[in-house]
């Protein structure tokens, strides 16, 4: 049971990494019907900042995050601003492709820095510290991690529920022409959007980076698993983002933990499809996920 | 001209001639053909081996960027997945050519001869897209870029586990093609005549990619290819004008499945003959997106190009050494400086020319055309009334 329980607290701590990925995957999507690929790169960035910025530069561990928020925004809201605007309006195939150039430019760039192997990350606490209840060992990161997707959620809330820029971001996202026509902002809306999904991904990334004690230029992939969670909340869900992340990051920690029990059935690495296994189901039985509206775009 | 303008929406004027061997139709077309063949033969016979090494991964790339090209670029289905059914292919080619095993242990091979084994790696990958397809294409846009996205890690832990044909994660020999006591690894003189590996993979390979890119071309301008277009254009007015648009969207899945087939038997094969099964991984999947992109969105020349750009550049820099040593120091790679090229190329095709390098082209050429005629007016009998600058003057 406490070996169980490990899993499931290790799952939920993963999920939650996944959950705030696919939160900006989420804001993104709704308020301008961009899939962006490069969700994953923001992470990598932003905790290699705050890793060159504690390390190389002796900040303190909170300026060094700041500054890595400041910069993955930034590069979010420029790229928004000087390539996606233009995209407006064109074929799906285009609007991915060119995040993919972002993603590849992103990551290029951090490996042309020379500094992203066995890069340490940045961190205010030990990397193993943790305490012991029960037989279970609760790492200070994965209850960090866990406190902080919570705060983030609950800040989301109350932004999108009683602010006016949450307001317009919820106006634009069900009808950006009505929207528009009442006065809100739309280049506002799609510049909260990606600054907003590009600091959950730093903070997502500054938490992984420590979870994995040592990453380099492939931190970002991890991102990916984030499609089956959104597929699985539905796409233009924002609480479904946040349940599909934590399922995803269960399941794959409990594969994880068991597969070794099954391993002539199943074979290595199990954990890596499980979460694409569960998305292909969910989208041949319930194409828009457990919360997404029906009428998302689908066959 | 007509029906070659009807090619791609995209761009309006078109230089493609629209007879099947259309190249030896115009002049230009002639002096390109033979200009183009010289410059084969020259390089073949004069290249040394860095070059044909850069030319032959260049075409191995261009046949997976052409396949590539059939379902995201002609028929508008994105997909992320081509190294899922590279891999399939390899896999199948190395089950039927690869060398027997010899110690127990080993991965299978029934050392077949290359007339089995590469159109085999075509069909199962084929079978494979045929299988594959009804589940995938059911989905359109984004969701079926993360079902093939889901496709190269659920192959990649197919071709982990399946170590009795993949050799598991060590990965295994691939065949070298070989006909008769002609063996491409280790070459024997052919009447008289001693060629290299590289030589003899180049012999091969220019004559395969030609008929693939010329069957490619002429299967867009058929009916079939037609309503790929159509597909991708606009699907529900493909549907009214009776395109079936599922037979359409199979058909397209299964051609570039088997090309995509062969291209990876090669691409295993060649250059050193052996792979690991994370040789087939993400990466590589979207490196081939980055070369359709940046040569050129439905286009066969396109595909050519932009394997040339995507894969070629960074060989061509690493083998002569073009990168200072300077900075290499700093971890600059070649491979890191063309994905910062092609990365940025990406942004900026997409956002000023979204068919790629051949659309620019394309642009060129009629723009130089339109030129050529103006010039053509402006000497005849009269100015052209709609331009008040010829009044003025």
């Amino acid at each position: 049971m406490a070996y169980f329980i490990q899993l499931a607290f290790a799952g939920l701590a993963q999920g939650c990494i996944y959950a705030l990925v696919a939160l900006g995957f989420t804001i993104i999507f709704k308020s301008s019907g961009v899939i962006n690929f490069a969700q994953g790169e923001f992470l990598l960035v932003g905790a290699f900042i705050a890793s060159v910025a504690t390390f190389e530069w002796g900040l303190n561990f909170f300026l060094a995050v700041f500054i890595a928020l400041l910069i993955t925004v930034l590069i979010g809201v420029l790229f928004e601003r000087f390539a996606l605007r233009y995209m407006i309006g064109r074929p799906a195939f285009a609007i991915i492709m060119i995040t993919i150039g972002l993603d590849i430019l992103l990551r290029t760039g951090v490996v042309m820095t020379g500094k992203a192997n066995e890069r340490p990350p940045a961190t205010p606490y030990g990397i193993a510290s943790g305490v012991n209840y029960g037989g279970v060992h609760f790492g200070e990161n994965a209850l960090w991690t866990i406190l902080v997707t919570l705060i983030c959620c609950v800040a989301l809330y109350i932004f999108f529920r009683y602010t006016r820029y949450g307001l317009a971001m919820r106006a634009a996202a069900i009808d950006q022409e009505a929207a528009l026509a009442m006065g809100v902002n739309i280049r506002l809306v799609y510049a909260l959007a990606w600054g907003i999904a590009a600091a959950v991904a730093t903070i997502a990334g500054i938490f992984l980076a420590i979870n994995v004690t040592t990453f380099d230029s492939t931190l970002g992939s991890i991102a990916l698993f984030a499609f089956p969670a959104i597929i699985l909340g539905g796409l233009d869900s924002i609480p479904g983002a946040v349940v599909g992340g934590v399922v995803i990051g269960l399941v794959q920690l409990l594969t994880q933990g068991y597969e070794s029990h099954i391993a002539n059935f199943v074979g290595i690495g199990f954990d890596t499809i499980t979460p694409y296994l569960l998305m292909i189901i969910i989208l041949l039985v319930r194409p828009y996920g457990l919360f997404g509206t029906r009428k998302v775009e689908r066959v | 001209m007509s029906n070659a303008t009807s090619k791609t929406t995209r761009s309006a004027v078109s230089g493609f001639p629209s007879t099947p061997l259309g190249l030896l139709q115009t002049a230009r077309g002639r002096v390109l053909l033979l200009g183009g063949l010289i410059a084969l033969c020259l390089v073949f016979l004069f290249g040394g081996d860095n070059w044909l090494l850069i030319l032959n991964v260049v075409m191995i790339a261009a046949m997976a960027t052409l396949s590539l090209n059939i379902l995201s670029g002609y028929t508008g289905l994105i997909s992320l997945g081509i190294t899922f059914f590279m891999g399939i292919g390899a896999y199948t080619a190395a089950w039927l050519g690869g060398p027997h095993p010899f110690f127990p242990g080993d991965p299978v091979g029934l050392n077949l001869s290359i007339f089995i084994w590469l159109p085999a790696a075509g069909v199962v990958a084929a079978l494979t897209g045929a299988l594959v397809g009804p589940t995938a294409l059911r989905l359109k846009g984004f969701y079926l870029a993360i079902v093939t996205l889901a496709l190269v890690f659920i192959g990649l832990y197919l071709f982990k586990n399946a170590r009795a044909i993949t050799g598991g994660p060590q990965g295994r020999i691939f065949p070298t093609p070989s006909f008769g006591d002609l063996s491409f690894s280790s070459p024997t003189p052919v009447f008289g005549v001693l060629l290299t590996t590289n030589q003899w993979y180049f012999l091969l390979l220019t004559p395969l990619l030609a008929l693939m890119a010329l069957f490619v071309h002429n299967v867009m301008r058929s009916r079939a290819g037609r309503a790929f277009q159509a597909v991708r254009d606009n699907e529900t007015g493909a549907a009214i004008i009776g395109v079936n648009l599922f037979q359409a969207k199979m058909s397209a899945f299964i051609f570039s499945s088997f090309l995509a087939g062969i291209a990876g038997a090669l691409w295993a094969s060649y250059p050193g003959g052996y792979a690991e099964p994370n040789t087939w991984n993400l990466i590589l999947a979207i490196q081939f997106v980055a070369a359709m992109l940046v040569g050129g969105v439905a286009s066969v020349w396109g595909s050519i190009l932009g394997a040339a750009f995507v894969f070629g550049l960074p060989l061509a820099l690493d083998t002569f050494s073009l990168i200072p040593q300077s900075t290499s120091n700093t971890g600059l790679t070649s491979g890191d400086l063309s994905a910062i090229l092609y990365g940025l190329l990406i942004i900026l095709f997409m956002l000023f020319e979204p068919t790629g390098v051949i659309g620019f082209i394309r642009r060129v050429t009629s723009l130089i055309q339109r030129f050529d005629e103006r010039a053509k007016v402006k000497g005849g009998v009269k100015a052209n009334a709609s331009e008040p600058v010829e009044l003025e003057s």
